[in-house]
């Protein structure tokens, strides 16, 4: 409760930053290889970073802790309700991308486990051989529309960005979430604000408790573990926008080229 | 009787080098199915922490160019530095490596990783790709392995990279930005190499 009250001071607060960093950044870089992009406002950005790991050692790492111990069978429906709703956002982005053949069959998941799948609950358009494809979101679109990713961010609970996905986080606020818009947005009788933020809030946990030993180990092992986040989160964004998970595609290989070890 | 003698030492000699031609080449993905099956045995075996860790020391001394990705790492900053620093931080990073890698991977117990297929990207790589299969606490995992093939005797590995993400590239920025927050100052990361190693 406490958590999510937090949530709500923190909305318009959000929405602001985002809009002053995308229209101060977004126009400004125009190469999208991670080891390019400017890291504008690293002193904001630490900042935030270190707020964020405070609220991860505080909340998230130990909610996700607690996660890991209920029987799988409750994780997995909890994974697919919130992938099935995911599916609001990645719908219009296949379709903005070009992508109707992934449209249609996002769209057909939606509709099949929805109903036949008890809200989302069971994954059953997976057995009937509609495949599961990667989540699309409006950043992304902007980078496959053309778009550089601006100066690197790291947003206060949100976490890293850049200023391209910051707008595209924006444009769900201003329309673009179908979730967002009947919970948040407008003042339907059948869903409340909190509902959208604790949505949110369980993505959260069930990232960090799929990932609790990796992000452990990559902090206890990391010299600067902000710029490894960095690093990771870049590589990742890049790849999604690529739509490809070949490393050849996604790396450039001149460096490794020049490397002996005679 | 002279030249029976003389075809008996052909025929001998022959099949003395045989064998040396013929282990001359080994396939990377083959290498990875045995490197990974070495560090299985490690990680499932009834051993202390600590003992682990020394045994997937001695795995990775022999499979990974720890040298190789210490350069790599550098990045820009390689051509900068004069013999000695290189010397030093050849030195520097191998234990960075040894102590980074192995106290990484003897977090798991008895992880299991199919190899899929490879594929050869230029004369000096080849990509494996394996899955890390996935628990009830993990899902699956997509690794890659890079393999430096510039001595086919010899494969190495060089990079791992998991759903698609670098560790080699990922360390190369971590050093980079170090570097940069000390206004391009190389001893900035031997300081940061050394307290590592040291903690």
């Amino acid at each position: 409760m406490l958590l999510y009250t937090y949530f709500i001071k923190m909305k318009k607060i959000l929405i602001i930053s985002l809009f002053a960093f995308c229209m101060a950044f977004t126009a400004s870089a125009d190469n999208s290889d991670p080891t390019n992009i400017k890291d504008c406002s690293e002193g904001f950005n630490r900042a935030s970073f270190k707020f964020n790991q405070g609220l991860d050692k505080a909340i998230l790492r130990p909610v996700a802790i607690g996660y890991r111990k209920l029987p799988s069978g409750i994780r997995t429906i909890t994974s697919n309700f919130l992938n099935n709703l995911s599916n609001l956002v990645t719908i219009p982005n296949n379709a903005l991308q070009g992508d109707l053949n992934k449209a249609g069959t996002n769209l057909a998941r939606l509709g099949i486990n929805s109903t036949v799948g008890i809200l989302g609950l069971f994954d059953v358009a997976k057995g009937m051989g509609f495949e599961k494809y990667e989540k699309e979101d409006y950043g992304q679109t902007f980078g496959v529309m053309g778009s550089g990713p601006g100066c690197y961010l790291v947003l206060p609970i949100l976490g890293s960005s850049t200023a391209r996905d910051a707008l595209g986080t924006v444009v769900g606020m201003f329309g673009g979430d179908p979730w967002y818009n009947v919970t948040v947005k407008n003042n339907t009788h059948y869903f409340k604000d909190s509902d959208y933020y604790i949505s949110k809030g369980t993505s959260g946990v069930d990232f960090r408790a799929k990932n609790l030993e990796a992000i452990d180990n990559l902090e206890e092992n990391s010299m600067d573990f902000y710029a490894s986040v960095k690093s990771l989160y870049l590589q990742d964004r890049q790849q999604k926008i690529l739509n490809s998970k070949q490393t050849t595609e996604t790396q450039d290989d001149s460096d490794w080229d020049e490397v002996s070890s005679d | 009787m002279y030249l029976k003698k003389k075809i008996y030492l052909i025929i001998i000699l022959f099949l003395f080098f045989i064998p040396i031609q013929n282990s001359y080449s080994i396939e990377p993905n083959i290498f990875v199915q045995s490197t990974v099956n070495r560090a299985s045995a490690i990680l499932s075996n009834d051993l202390s922490k600590e003992e682990k860790i020394e045994k997937l020391k001695e795995v990775a001394l022999e499979t990974v160019d720890i040298k190789g990705i210490g350069f790599y790492t550098l990045g820009k900053h390689r051509k900068t530095l004069n013999d000695q620093q290189k010397k030093e931080y050849s030195q520097l990073f191998n234990k960075y490596f040894l102590k980074s890698f192995s106290s990484r991977l003897a977090e798991y117990s008895n992880p299991k990783i199919d190899v899929n297929s490879q594929e050869k990207i230029s004369e000096k790589y080849t990509i494996v790709t394996s899955t890390l299969i996935g628990t009830n606490e993990r899902p699956e995992v997509k690794i890659d392995w890079r393999i430096y093939t510039k001595n086919p005797e010899k494969p190495l590995i060089r990079d791992l990279i998991i759903e698609g993400l670098s560790l080699a590239r990922t360390q190369k920025e971590e050093f980079n930005s170090i570097i940069q927050s000390n206004d391009g100052d190389i001893n900035a990361l031997f300081a940061s190499l050394k307290e590592f190693i040291n903690k």
